[in-house]
């Protein structure tokens, strides 16, 4: 080892070195960072970037605009983060064009950081308040997404500025083993759901065997529901996905590593194509890395969107270019993998972390997190909820906190329900498991699983069997059709969630609904098939009462099922002078009765949920009830 | 040849050569563990018909019996509430997505699925869940046998003997989940594809779905 010692490590600091003139932080030059990670573009970041070039060329400002990733604050997209010499650095959110010309305008020209505007300044400063000053960044702490949203991905200096692929020239001053030991040390368990423990894999994929031929493989096939952690993570900060990659290679003794990303994820592969170039270009990657002897490459394989696929075995014999099937584990890829070849395959954000634990040690990994799963969480908060994005919390915090605290609590006022977590593996948890820790054990006593971190919170006006039918959807849709219990279980518990949430449902359903999602659990080849039940499983644990309600009493307690409602026009709150329900119906429904108000055709309304929207908040008048049949009884009453 | 070990399944003591999947050693020996997708000469089996779950000391829960390679001392029991429960769930879930009506099926007192549901006492007719309505054309363009995908449990093997035994891959799985099904390249009938008509695929099918034309009718 002596000889070798620091060899990477000044190679390294020579890049380091170069890159920090590109800093974007810069004290004597204005930076506007636009977020252009595809929840920004959809939000319209681009006319945002465009017109910040345009008034700042128009000025013949010293000012340079910059694509940043996502910061995490999907409910203030577009954000800006405008940094200006002499100003604390400050985030913008929901910027519009005019709001851009202005902040060029009165801030960039003008010294006035227009306040009003800013969501939360970057660093303590005496002006305004920073993100530690509110609930969510006291509860956040980022580990994965510290540079998320303030680095552009698409220029590998700014990555190496801030100390990036320093990790890397640690690991290459250590003997692979040693980098395995630590990573086993940590505790660093899996954040592609199951939450196995990483350092483990990397041994069992090197000791079992003695080929010499090993691969390994970042698993970037996200597709769970409204869940977006890995993408937001490859658009923001790719060089830190490919640093941990190239060093589990390292490590387990690879010279050829792949990226398995989703074709549906455009501009996560082009920036991962964009990173990889440039670490090839900085000899970060290819042959002789860092001037040792040890080569590494890393090629893109895109998947063609099925769910499966995320599935390891499923993954490899995609890439081998057979269907995406599972096969039966063991023996697990770390012995026999792609190509028949011992092969690691982490997740996005496992990979993530492995140069934060190379960089900081073991103890200050442990430090974060609990004894059992060190470490932070990353949730994709989404659903009725206060402020949604991608969130970064130490494990062991409890849903309560990352509902109310860090997500703002429920939106409009309405009643919390359960929180859906780990998509359509996970589960439905009601409020009274509200104060369980996030880790791994836990949520899978609670039924759920940690997933890789999709979180939908739910509220009142959710129905929770309509909620099971629609993941059940999800994963009888996605089932590969390989063995007996996925393919025909799935959509014989899919049937009976149809049959429950219009109406049809007999007692016996919900008997053989539970028993069938026991033995599918138990019995399914793959982990699709083992925790697809799940949705249905934990809804009939938590929330068997509208079950009930749907079957015994033919009605959806959430006004939700369309099969079970009827909409109706309460005389006594509407007006005459409105006909704003009429133009909104799309099937003619509503008519204008012969005093002025108005009623619905039930034979000919579709339950579209057009005309309470419609409905001017001061008269309020279109309600829901269930069962379908309160309408006569309304009608009756009111005449 | 590996080295001979000594399990026990059902309270028998057997002797083995360690590493070969359980199923065999149980079914050399006489003894019955369900079984559909399996096929000896098979590398890796397919695991996918998930009714030949037994029960192992020392394991936390019932295991299929085709991926389980034995080893010295293993005691097994091919029976349990467990697995009875696992295995009557997987075979009326076939069942419900198999054309009924044995006495119709040329493969009548020799389908497997008849052998399981005598073996184990399990109704032939699905008792708890709704039958799938099926109605796929049967192919019988060739002159030599009968394709009849109502009656498929998807167990695969015929389209290992298509490629292993015949070398001729006229046949494979299309399409996921539920609309899975055994298809010739671009669905078309048997006779226009690259079949040979070697009957391979018809010895080593289970039910009724593969069935020689000379014993239809019978």
């Amino acid at each position: 080892m002596g000889e070798k010692k620091n060899h990477a490590e000044k190679q390294y600091q020579e890049i380091k070195t170069k890159a920090e003139v590109k800093k974007p932080l810069t004290q004597d030059k204005t930076v506007v960072m636009v977020g252009t990670a595809t929840c920004g573009k959809a939000a319209g970041a681009i006319d945002v970037r465009e017109t910040f070039k345009e008034e700042i060329n128009k000025r013949k400002l010293n000012a340079e605009v910059v694509e940043v990733g996502c910061i995490g604050h999907c409910y203030a997209e577009p954000l800006v983060v405008i940094s200006k010499p002499g100003f604390p650095s400050l985030c913008y959110g929901n910027v519009d064009e005019g709001l851009s010309s202005r902040l060029v305008e009165d801030y960039l020209v003008g010294d006035d950081p227009c306040y009003e505007y800013a969501l939360v300044a970057l660093e303590p400063n005496e002006e305004f308040p920073t993100f530690t000053d509110f609930p969510r960044g006291m509860f956040e702490q980022k580990v994965i997404l510290e540079q998320c949203g303030l680095i552009d991905p698409e220029q590998i200096d700014h990555y190496i500025a801030v100390d990036g692929y320093h990790a890397l020239a640690k690991a290459l001053d250590m003997e692979p083993k040693e980098v395995i030991e630590m990573i086993k040390e940590s505790r660093l368990r899996g954040r592609g759901g199951a939450g196995f423990p990483t350092g483990k894999k990397w041994d069992f994929c090197c000791m079992n065997v003695q080929d010499p031929v090993r691969y390994v493989i970042c698993n970037a096939d996200e597709g769970d529901p409204g869940a977006f952690m890995d993408r937001s993570i490859l658009e923001s900060n790719p060089h830190q996905v490919i640093e941990g990659l190239i060093i589990c290679g390292y490590a387990v003794g690879a010279s050829q590593g792949f990226i398995y990303v989703r074709s549906e994820y455009p501009q996560a592969v082009r920036r991962i194509y964009t990173a990889l170039e440039q670490a090839r270009e900085k000899g970060l990657l290819g042959e002789g890395i860092l001037n040792t002897d040890f080569s590494f490459d890393i090629e893109v394989f895109q998947g063609s969107g099925a769910f499966v696929c995320g599935e390891e075995t499923a993954l490899i014999h995609s890439m081998e270019g057979k269907t995406g099937m599972p096969r039966h584990r063991p023996p697990f890829p770390a012995e026999v993998g792609f190509r028949g070849k011992p092969t690691v395959i982490n997740n996005v954000k496992t990979l993530s972390y492995i140069p934060h634990i190379l960089n900081k040690g073991v103890e200050w990994f442990q430090s974060i997190g609990t004894p059992d799963s060190p470490g932070t969480a990353v949730f994709a908060l989404v659903g009725k909820i206060e402020n949604t994005g991608l969130v970064e919390v130490p494990m062991g915090t409890t849903l309560r906190t990352l509902v109310y605290d860090v997500g703002g609590g429920i939106r409009n006022e309405k009643e919390f329900k359960a929180v859906q977590i780990g998509g359509p593996s996970g589960g439905c948890l009601p409020e009274s498991a509200l104060d369980i820790p996030i880790d791994f054990d836990s949520l899978q006593e609670a039924g759920a699983i940690m997933g890789s971190g999709g979180l939908v919170v739910l509220d009142e006006d959710d129905c929770m069997v309509e909620i099971a039918r629609f993941f059940l959807d999800f994963t009888q849709k996605e089932s590969c059709g390989k063995c007996t219990f996925c393919r025909l279980g799935t959509r014989h518990m899919l049937d009976i969630l149809m049959r429950i949430t219009t109406g049809q449902g007999e007692k016996k359903d919900i008997e053989i609904l539970g028993d069938l999602a026991v033995d599918i659990k138990n019995g399914s080849l793959c982990g699709l098939g083992k925790t697809a039940p799940n949705p249905v499983l934990t809804t009939l644990r938590y929330f068997m009462d509208e079950y009930e309600e749907h079957i015994q009493g033919k009605r959806c307690p959430s006004l939700m099922c369309p099969e079970l409602i009827n909409f109706y026009i309460v005389p006594k709150k509407c007006s005459k002078l409105c006909s704003a329900c009429v133009g909104s119906c799309p099937v003619e429904a509503i008519y204008t009765r012969e005093d002025g108000l108005k009623a619905i055709d039930l034979e000919k309304c579709v339950k579209c949920n057009s005309c309470p929207l419609a409905c001017p908040p001061e008269y309020d008048a279109i309600i829901k009830v269930s069962p379908p049949e309160r309408v006569e009884e309304l009608e009756k009453e009111n005449a | 040849m590996n080295k001979k070990i000594s399990i026990t399944i059902d309270g028998k003591e057997i002797s083995a050569e360690e590493g070969r999947e359980l199923l065999w050693v149980a079914l050399e020996n006489d003894i019955f563990i369900p079984n559909l997708c399996a096929l000896k000469e098979k590398d890796r089996p397919s695991a996918s018909c998930r009714l030949c779950f037994v029960e192992i000391e020392g394991f936390p829960r019932p295991v299929t019996s085709c991926t389980q390679p034995v080893t010295e001392g293993m005691v097994v029991n091919t029976r349990s509430p467990e697995v009875d429960r696992l295995v009557g769930t997987a075979f009326e879930l076939l069942l419900s997505d198999h054309r009924l009506g044995c006495s119709k099926c040329p493969k009548n007192k020799a389908c497997a699925l008849q052998r399981i549901a005598k073996e184990r006492k399990l109704k032939l007719k699905p008792k708890r869940l709704d039958k799938f309505e099926k109605d796929t054309p049967i192919d019988d363009s060739t002159d030599l046998f009968v394709l009849d995908r109502n009656r498929c449990v998807l167990c695969g093997r015929c389209i290992w003997a298509d490629r292993h035994i015949a070398r001729v891959g006229a046949i494979g799985f299309s399409q996921r989940g539920i609309k899975r099904k055994v298809s010739t390249f671009g669905d078309k009938l048997l006779k226009d594809s690259p079949c040979i008509e070697c009957g391979e695929c018809v010895e080593v099918c289970p039910v009724g779905a593969l069935v020689f034309k000379k014993d239809y009718g019978k």
